[in-house]
């Protein structure tokens, strides 16, 4: 074969559509054919209350009002509380909502009616009608009042906590007394969110006439929507099918299933015999899909003079906001992958998932990890400082080192198996992170700076992240008669690239040519049994399915071909397309012809039937035209099923510049250094790493979901929560972002890759905690930090250490 | 109750005469959209902040969800849909942004290449510095603005090259 695929940095399928506005997002489904009618919601303008009224008025009499739908009129399971997805012995409370709110909302936002009409416009002029009275109950907004309980957000769970687990390994207790140095850190981080430019959306046609329902959601999970769908409305599996089309982003929060809009717009579009869509607006997204990354934490940390960790002892408090539908992957995320590229002799970690009347918090790229990692990076700046050491020999201390793989951390991981890292080159990658940072000669370009009266600093963060965990993905390879390749996978696709990267895959299995394959993801109908796209785990593990199911269909080519030729299999190969015999270039066949002598039943439909006749051999008359066992076709179906988790690393550093005056923080150099397996597609992982990056700042500097403290969000619009434009994320383009990488294959897939998505954000929060540390001098323990919250710190500090300074009035 | 009033609307849409019959308060984002079925403008947050649903009104980019279909009866509007110079090829923008992976989820995609098809006619040789100020004022969640901003600077130079 002349060209091999995996590795090189091939242009995306998928682009052409999407450059031309020819993409098809949900919102874009049924140009053609019945209209399909919109949807608005009344939803809660409370954090908690009781509804005691509902009065629909005279909305329905509004021209082109078709149906109102509130609790009342659902039934069967529809009507019982949606799914708890991912039960765990600890999580003894757990609680979800209701597709329509039953008599209590928990927070601002969540629906209570639908009303469908002709379209948006008209719906909510009826939503506006829509009288509901309430008793308002107390709020109970942000971890510290939720540990109070002074309110329960729920009238069963009066402590408000709903899951309580502790791990650890070794002994915390007689390490940290015998340990000759310790530290107590306080560290919160603030909630964010996924933020996908397109919201959630769900399309749903009913064929009255085949009792089957089609849907169009924009989620990462069409096979698990489609179980829920049928589940909840009583409908046979076979005659509901999903759709995940065109994705505009998921980050994590289109993971989440099934939304209630994904359970009621179907519901409605059974009930009126019509073509029903919902398009999330902006404020809907804020105040009622999901948010991320809330955590109170509490850090004890006993070490030795090197500062090497004998004894880490980590209690944190998760924010999981109203309902825990999603269970308690984030904590547990947290409380394992806190440990990251490190050793300690003793660990300890405990949780508290607590209720808040707040949007429910289900995974946002990186999943707890970014919470971790902060957790883990904040206590090696304090013991570095501790030791008056410089902060990356902390670090090189405490590295699991190359040689020491698999390194089985002991603990119990957020898919239920071993935390066993199964390769990686720590102290390799801190090496090129210095380099490319410029880390050594910092300190003289720190003290220029300052006699300049320039305040700069340096930070850096390290982390391990479990990607590409189970229990599996599957992929169907089929070879048509035209020599062409249809790849179907279950799990969806939101900007990634998975037409590119799995057709870059199998072109490389059945040695065809790139533009031969199509790959088609999320579509019930192609694909019946997937998990879905989140934790960094397509690649790994549909990449691995779809590797297995090539070899599969090529080792069928090379039977059939073999058969025909009357030697053995081994004896032949595959190059371009063309199955041959080894040495004999001249006896070859095309995988089309093949494809076409796979199935006894040869209608000459095309010219590779007709040219495969010449082929054909005659019958064995007393032989089955399709032995036992096999099959007609050239296909393969092959799933992938890994022991546990692969686990990707990286580190990132940052020098970032702090105005003396208004605090100001601007980052001047981001470097990060990134270990991902074996890459499929560089242009894409680079792509996914630079994303990736730029949430990480958002989350870092700029964005918070600031509610009040009566549960309202104040800042649910893109005019006010500040995700980041150009300006505020450092370009390649001009000098200011540089990436480097390297491989360390992993020993359980196929093709020796780890997963990509999330690595980018993860340790950002901790990088520029630490590099604004650096330049002013001040324990930064809380984030995201904005000028205003760093320039009140200084002020503090500054006032404090200046007692003698008479009090001036503001 | 009475019906809306409704008003007939005809412009030029990718120099194609169109015209429909919307009520007053129909922005021209979902008048394109569903309307006329032009759903390559995408709407990412109905208050003129993302610029998703930029197009370009007369040759210059504006946020479709922030004006009324009414407000621009007999003007000129060019949309994605309009980019290509023909239905074979692609206009130097489109290209580059494949060349340089500049999209992802693709849907802030459309807001971009309208907004850097205008900034390239008013500035054909941007700096780098200048290409991250023509992008400024256009949200995208995949990509951090890495290879976008290559885009615009390819894009350039491909419509240097065709000259």
């Amino acid at each position: 074969m002349s060209t091999r695929y995996f590795g090189a940095s091939v242009p995306r399928t998928e682009d052409l559509r999407l450059i031309t506005g020819q993409g098809r997002y949900t919102d874009d489904v049924g140009q053609q054919g019945v209209p399909a009618l919109e949807c608005a919601f009344v939803r809660s303008p409370h954090a908690h209350a009781r509804i005691v009224n509902i009065e629909v008025g005279d909305a329905l009499e509004i021209a082109g009002v078709h149906a109102i739908y509130t609790y009342e009129d659902l039934e069967g399971p529809a009507a019982e509380p949606l799914p708890v997805l991912i039960p765990h012995p600890n999580l003894h409370a757990p609680r979800t909502a209701y597709v329509l709110a039953r008599e209590f909302v928990h927070h601002v936002g969540e629906p209570i009616a639908l009303v469908v009409a002709d379209d948006r416009y008209l719906a909510e002029d009826a939503c506006d009608r829509i009288r509901v009275e309430y008793e308002i109950r107390p709020a109970v907004v942000g971890i510290a009042a939720s540990r109070a309980a002074t309110h329960a957000v729920h009238a069963d769970v009066p402590d408000n906590i709903s899951a309580h687990l502790i791990q650890q390994v070794g002994d915390v207790v007689a390490e940290m007394a015998a340990a000759p140095n310790t530290l107590e850190l306080d560290l919160d981080i603030e909630r964010s969110c996924s933020m996908p430019l397109e919201g959630r959306g769900v399309y749903a046609r009913w064929d009255h006439d085949d009792r089957s329902l089609r849907v169009y959601s924009s989620t990462q999970t069409a096979t698990s929507v489609r179980a829920a769908i049928a589940a909840k409305l009583g409908l046979p599996l076979g005659k509901v099918e999903v759709i995940a089309p065109d994705v505009g982003g998921g980050f994590g929060v289109k993971i989440m299933h099934p939304w209630a809009e994904e359970i009621i717009v179907p519901f409605a579009a059974r009930a009126l015999r019509r073509p029903v869509k919902w398009t999330e607006d902006r404020r809907e997204h804020f105040i009622s899909s999901a948010h991320e990354r809330g955590q109170l934490q509490h850090i004890r940390v006993g070490f030795d003079d090197e500062g090497r960790l004998l004894a880490l002892d980590v209690t944190f408090w998760h924010d999981n906001g109203a309902y825990t539908p999603y269970g308690i992957i984030c904590p547990i995320v947290t409380s394992t992958q806190l440990l990251g590229p490190y050793k300690p002799r003793s660990y300890r970690v405990e949780f508290y998932s607590m209720y808040t009347t707040t949007v429910i918090v289900t995974p946002y790229r990186g999943a707890g990890r970014p919470q971790g990692v902060y957790a883990m990076e904040r206590t090696m700046d304090a013991i570095a400082e501790y030791l008056g050491q410089d902060r990356t020999a902390v670090r090189e201390a405490n590295f699991i080192q190359p040689d020491e793989f698999p390194f089985d951390q002991g603990l119990i991981f957020q898919d239920g198996r071993p935390l066993i890292y199964d390769s990686g080159d720590y102290p390799r990658q801190l090496t090129m992170l210095k380099e490319l940072i410029g880390w050594d000669a910092f300190g003289q370009r720190q003290a220029a700076a300052k006699r300049a009266g320039q305040l700069l600093g340096i930070g850096l963060g390290c982390y391990v992240e479990g990607t590409g965990p189970g229990p599996y993905e599957g992929a169907h390879v089929h070879v048509l008669t035209d020599g062409s390749v249809e790849v179907a996978i279950g799990l969806t696709t939101q900007g990634q690239g998975h037409e590119t990267v799995f057709a870059q895959i199998v072109a490389d299995e059945l040695g065809v040519q790139f533009d031969k394959v199509r790959v088609v993801a999320g579509d019930t109908r192609r694909f019946g049994y997937a998990v879905g796209t989140f934790a960094s785990r397509a690649a790994v593990m549909s990449g691995s399915a779809v590797a297995l199911a090539a070899r599969e269909a090529k080792a069928k080519a090379l039977s059939v071909a073999a058969d025909l030729l009357e030697v053995d299999p081994v004896d032949l190969e595959l190059v371009d397309g063309m199955v041959s015999v080894k040495g004999s270039p001249s006896h070859a066949i095309g995988l089309g012809q093949l494809a076409v002598l796979s199935n006894p039943l040869r209608y000459a439909f095309d010219e590779a039937a007709k040219q495969a006749t010449q082929f054909a051999k005659p019958a064995d008359p007393d032989r089955p035209p399709i032995e036992p066992g096999e099959s007609p076709g050239l296909e393969g179906l092959q799933y992938f099923s890994p022991p546990r988790s692969t686990f990707a690393a990286g580190m990132h550093a940052a020098i970032v510049a702090v105005d003396p005056d208004t605090s100001e923080i601007s980052i001047v150099e981001y470097a990060v250094i990134h270990d991902c397996g074996n890459m499929i597609n560089p242009m894409i992982v680079a792509g996914q790493v630079h994303g990736g990056v730029a949430q990480g700042i958002g989350g870092a500097l700029y964005e918070t979901l600031a509610y009040d403290s009566d549960g309202q969000l104040l800042n649910a619009s893109f005019m006010d929560f500040l995700m980041p434009y150009v300006t505020e994320i450092p370009q390649i383009a001009l000098g200011q972002l540089k990436l480097g990488h390297i491989q360390t294959p992993s020993p359980l897939n196929p093709l020796g890759i780890k997963g990509a998505g999330e690595a980018g954000v993860i340790p950002v929060s901790a990088v520029i905690a630490s590099a604004v540390q650096d330049a002013v001098g001040l324990p930064i323990t809380s984030m995201p930090l904005n000028p205003s919250a760093l320039h009140a710190l200084r002020h503090t500090v500054a006032r404090a250490q200046m007692p003698t300074r008479p009090e001036v009035a503001e | 109750m009475t019906e809306e009033l409704r008003h007939a609307v005809s412009l030029r849409v990718n120099g194609i005469h169109r015209a429909a019959t919307v009520v007053a308060r129909r922005t021209l984002s979902d008048f394109l959209r569903h309307d006329l079925g032009l759903t390559g403008t995408h709407v990412g947050c109905e208050h003129g902040v993302c610029g998703a649903c930029t197009v370009l009104l007369n040759g210059d980019p504006v946020r479709s969800c922030l004006i009324f279909a009414v407000s621009v009866a007999g003007e000129s509007v060019t949309t994605v849909e309009g980019l290509r110079p023909d239905p074979d090829s692609l206009s130097p923008v489109q290209q580059a942004f494949h060349e340089c992976h500049a999209l992802q989820c693709g849907f802030c995609t459309p807001g971009f290449l309208t907004t850097v098809t205008a900034g390239l006619a008013e500035n054909p040789n941007p700096t780098p510095t200048e290409a991250v100020e023509m992008i400024a004022g256009n949200l995208c969640r995949c990509t951090g603005y890495q290879n976008i901003v290559d885009a615009v600077l390819r894009a350039a130079q491909i419509q240097r090259d065709s000259l």
